[in-house]
């Protein structure tokens, strides 16, 4: 039941939010931040006092089933694994940090801003835990309607159409997968009459090799868009960029990660044989993601859109690892993943901290912030650092691991990949050269980083120190959740040896 | 006929005798809240009636009419949908009387309006509940003629209102067309097979040598297209938006449900009696009709800047999914049941939804006004003026969308799975397709309301005058739509309940 809690808390929180602003009884920006509060001790309760379960083959830490919609056998099925609990932990975090990021940005219906905000939340509190495909599905698309309302209603001079194009890929995407949901549930009905969307019962459905091929290719483009990989990302240089920082903050942040988390938890489990076929294309578009994302955000003047193509950088890491077919290859998916929610959630609320000062976006008009806030320049330097894959932080871990876990996988994509971290140390340095060094370019007296800044960054970084230094709490808690693809064959035995 | 016999047509004798009832009334020159609450009443009642007849359900009276619970199901659906029709219709009409000089014509006008709406939901009741030929066409002409009339109604009121009356005239003459071609094929159907009957025709055109007869193809084709007018699915469908655009809001809202809804109900029912789906004619012309409205009609809407437009087009692309169900009923796969199940429910889905978003739109308009309020302007900044009335809006929009937490997301799940379970995939590529189109203008309305409005203060007079009724209607279709899209279940149980359950 707890689950049910923690998500109906966010869901009436937000209701509150939006109440509590209309009758002027209570600053909602407070009210979001106690909820979430009060959510995260829930989640770290209900891990403590878990006792686990075994399904499938797998360590559950809490978990209910209830009937739901009984015609067609869909369950209200939550449960949580280690790999949940991260990503739910991480996104309430998160979600603290949007609300610390935006707090002097909302001027206009503040309550219905946090109640978007926590709806948001909500969802993919949902996603994360939802093991029911047709509740899954609700969540999917319950975080994506609130998060068109931050970036249409909130975002920046041409947040209609990014929120717009935002919505369309989710949600064309989307319904492939639901196509793809309805079939897999359709041939586990012929297969075994039992007609029922509960993933454990679907996890061994026998498929013919076309038919698992395809309904895979329906899942997989639903959390591609997400993730984003090349060619399917256009939507998030454009969402990112005109979003309010609490909405940068939470897409980069969080929403990304429900992509990776749809291929770690449902794509690969459920067509592990299709998954393997398909694991060159994927790291192939893991590689191109990688090195274009880095290339293209060398070539922003847009401060916010560079960064948002250095998450498509990123985020291809997470693609090369899960495909990598190893738990290596995985673990350091999952590690990218919580790593780059913490780096790319404090870059997206710095952006969003120069633009409330000097509200503009374009880096040709910045220069020499350093004199006046240097607080705010030792931050971001130290949140590029990471980024740039410093060793002893959370990112290199990561991607460390996924170039290691992909390079027993595919040799010659790997190291096109380890391409990319080259180019992100130049993106990564040129923001801090052309924002904080150099001449300054307009007559701008940057005010220098405020407590709630520096509190909201400080809590991001002790994170990312902590991973860095000690990830294997996190990749233990992680590891009994993994489903693996069988390893892959390859030409290249005599690479593994040399590595071993 | 015996006492059974009257007992099962009680709701359509009660209905009748509710529409004499207030035109006798407007004899007496009443006021319009009186007439109101008469035709309210007799509704009521009619409703009622149908819990007796529910108890000798189901009996065949005459060759005509069958009283099943399929009929007193749709019956019931369009019933209520007239009483929202005629809640909202209260205060928008309520300016009218200004418009005319003499008092007396003022008791006149609305009674006729009453009277009309009376006879057009009884039309659709015995459209329901016909399993014969000459029924449907007593029903069709019956809801038809009516709506010639409603849909012109504001005509006369003012200049600024004859568009009403070509909307009017267009609807008439291609109705007329419609019931024309429609009359065409039966009597083609008749010639060969010697019955207007479902039930027998089913039996004789079993036979292989019925399959290959040019009459019967003919006669078929015939019949098909004149429901495809009235259903507007395309190339039927040009007089849609006109008579949307043109009817006054509250009719537009009965035409997009009872009118569509019925006629669905009555192909169905001929469909699952006569098995018509075996003809190669039939699925061949109808796939290419249910592509092209879905994609055609989502398309359309993308261009307009007309509120009642723009759902004129959506309504034509939600036929089209609706006739993705009908066409699933060919695959032996699929039995008549889920069918009959998917066709319910999401007639249901649309019902509320399109009633809601109408509501909506009746609710800022004023018959007494130059123009219903429907241009995309006058919705601009609405969220900041009326945020209930906004969010009202955006969960009927969001419900045509087909996102999840409404009910229309579950109307579009039993598509999906009645196509998956047929292997229609083509036809369920180009629901995604059309889908896809749709949200864009849907997303523009909901966009529009969130925009800062510089012109807010003139348009937040009409804001004011929302009477109190017609936000307890409002709220309570939003609180279906939600509690539908999450809790499905009782009503999918009670859709089984009153299913077609034949072939």
């Amino acid at each position: 039941m707890m689950l049910v809690y923690l998500i109906l808390l966010l869901f009436v929180g937000g209701l509150l939010c939006w109440l509590v602003d209309r009758v002027k009884l209570a600053d909602p920006r407070w009210l979001a931040v106690i909820v979430q509060v009060v959510a995260l001790v829930l989640v770290l309760a209900g891990y403590l006092n878990s006792e686990g379960f075994e399904v499938a083959g797998r360590t559950w830490l809490i978990g209910l089933d209830v009937p739901w919609i009984s015609r067609f056998g869909v369950g209200f099925t939550l449960a949580m694994d280690g790999l949940s609990l991260l990503m739910v932990v991480m996104a309430l975090f998160l979600g603290i940090v949007a609300v610390l990021s935006s707090w002097q940005e909302i001027e206009r219906s503040s309550g219905f801003f946090h109640f978007n905000l926590l709806w948001t939340l909500a969802g993919v509190v949902g996603v994360f835990t939802a093991l029911d495909l047709f509740l899954f599905f609700v969540f999917w698309e319950v975080m994506l309607v609130p998060m068109y309302f931050i970036i249409a209603v909130w975002g920046h001079e041409k947040r209609v159409y990014a929120a717009m194009k935002f919505f369309i890929f989710t949600q064309a995407s989307g319904l492939l997968m639901l196509l793809a949901i309805v079939g897999l549930v359709y041939f586990h009905h012929q297969a075994t009459g039992v007609l029922t969307f509960n993933y454990f019962s679907l996890l061994d459905t026998p498929l013919s090799e076309t038919v698992s091929f395809w309904l895979m290719l329906g899942f997989f483009i639903a959390f591609a868009v997400k993730l984003p990989a090349v060619p399917v990302h256009t939507w998030l240089p454009d969402a990112h960029t005109q979003a309010p920082t609490a909405g940068s903050v939470i897409l980069a942040g969080i929403l990304l990660k429900t992509g990776a988390y749809g291929v770690i938890r449902f794509v690969v489990p459920l067509f592990p044989e299709a998954s393997v076929q398909f694991a060159p294309i994927a790291m192939g578009l893991g590689v191109a993601s990688i090195v274009y994302g880095a290339a293209v955000a060398f070539a922003q003047t847009d401060l916010k859109r560079l960064i948002a193509y250095t998450s498509i950088s990123h985020m291809g890491f997470v693609l090369l690892g899960v495909y990598s077919g190893n738990e290596l290859g995985m673990q350091g998916a999952v590690m990218t993943m919580l790593a780059h929610g913490m780096t790319s959630a404090a870059l997206f609320a710095f952006a969003g901290a120069i633009q409330q000062r000097i509200h503009t976006r374009d880096m040709r008009e910045m220069g020499g912030f350093w004199n006046s806030a240097p607080r705010l320049g030792a931050w971001v330097l130290f949140f590029s650092v990471p980024a740039l894959g410093m060793p002893g932080l959370a990112n290199f871990i990561g991607e460390f691991l996924a170039l290691v876990g992909a390079f027993k996988a595919h040799a010659w994509l790997t190291v096109i990949a380890a391409a990319g971290l080259i180019l992100a140390p130049v993106y990564s340095l040129v923001v801090i050269q052309r924002v904080f060094h150099g001449k300054p370019q307009g007559d701008y007296v940057v005010r220098d980083a405020s407590a709630r800044e520096v509190i909201m960054m400080a809590m991001m970084a002790v994170v990312t120190i902590l991973l860095g230094l000690y990830p294997q709490a996190a990749l233990e808690l992680v590891s009994a959740g993994l489903t693996v693809a069988p390893v892959i064959e390859t030409q290249t035995a005599d690479l593994m040896v040399f590595l071993n | 006929m015996g006492n059974v016999e009257l007992i099962a047509l009680l709701p359509i004798i009660v209905i009748a005798a509710a529409a004499v009832v207030v035109m006798l009334s407007a004899a007496f020159k009443s006021p319009h809240a009186l007439l109101s609450g008469l035709t309210l009443l007799g509704l009521l009642l009619t409703l009622t009636a149908m819990l007796w007849a529910n108890d000798v359900a189901p009996l065949q009276v005459t060759p005509l009419l069958i009283v099943d619970r399929f009929a007193l199901f749709y019956s019931a659906l369009i019933v209520l949908s007239a009483m929202v029709v005629t809640l909202l219709s209260g205060r928008y009409l309520s300016g009218v009387g200004s418009l005319v000089e003499q008092p007396r014509q003022q008791a006149h006008l609305a009674a006729e309006y009453y009277i009309l709406l009376l006879t057009a939901t009884l039309g659709a009741m015995v459209l329901v509940a016909s399993r014969h030929f000459a029924a449907f066409f007593i029903g069709l002409e019956l809801l038809g003629v009516s709506l010639y009339v409603l849909v012109a109604y504001l005509a006369p009121l003012s200049a600024a209102r004859a568009p009403s009356l070509e909307a009017g005239m267009k609807y008439l003459i291609l109705s007329g067309v419609a019931s024309a071609l429609l009359l065409f094929g039966i009597a083609l159907l008749y010639a060969e097979f010697g019955t207007l009957e479902f039930n027998q025709l089913g039996e004789l055109w079993q036979n292989p040598a019925a399959m290959d007869n040019t009459i019967v193809a003919a006669g078929l084709v015939l019949l098909l297209s004149g429901a495809c007018f009235k259903l507007s699915l395309v190339p039927f469908h040009m007089w849609t938006p006109d008579v949307y655009e043109g009817a006054p809001a509250p009719i537009t809202a009965f035409v997009a449900t009872v009118s569509k809804g019925a006629i669905f109900a009555f192909v169905l029912r001929l469909f699952v009696d006569t098995n018509a789906f075996v003809h190669p004619a039939v699925y061949g012309a109808l796939t290419i009709v249910a592509i092209l409205s879905m994609v055609g009609g989502n398309l359309l809407a993308l261009l307009q800047n007309n509120v009642k437009r723009m759902l004129a087009y959506s309504s034509i692309a939600h036929m089209g999914y609706l006739l993705v169900v009908l066409l699933a009923g060919s695959n032996s796969v699929t039995s008549t049941a889920l069918v009959s199940e998917a066709v319910g429910f999401y007639l249901v889905a649309y019902f509320v939804t399109t009633l809601g978003a109408f509501g909506v739109v009746t609710v800022l308009s004023k018959a007494g006004a130059e123009h219903d309020s429907d241009q995309l302007n006058d919705y601009r900044g609405l969220f900041w003026r009326a945020p209930g009335l906004a969010m009202i809006l955006v969960a009927m929009l969001l419900s045509l969308a087909g996102i999840p937490l409404t009910v229309g997301f579950v109307g579009k799940f039993y598509i999906v799975v009645v196509g998956v379970q047929a292997y229609m995939w083509l036809l369920l590529a180009a629901l995604v397709l059309g889908s896809v189109i749709g949200l864009y203008y849907y997303l523009r309305l909901i966009v529009v309301m969130f925009m800062s409005d510089e012109k807010g203060s003139e348009r937040s007079a009409l804001m004011t005058q929302i009477a109190p009724g017609d936000r307890l209607v409002l709220l309570g279709l939003v609180m279906l739509l939600v509690w539908l899209g999450i809790y499905p279940d009782p009503l999918i149980s009670l859709i089984q309940y009153t299913g077609l359950n034949q072939l």
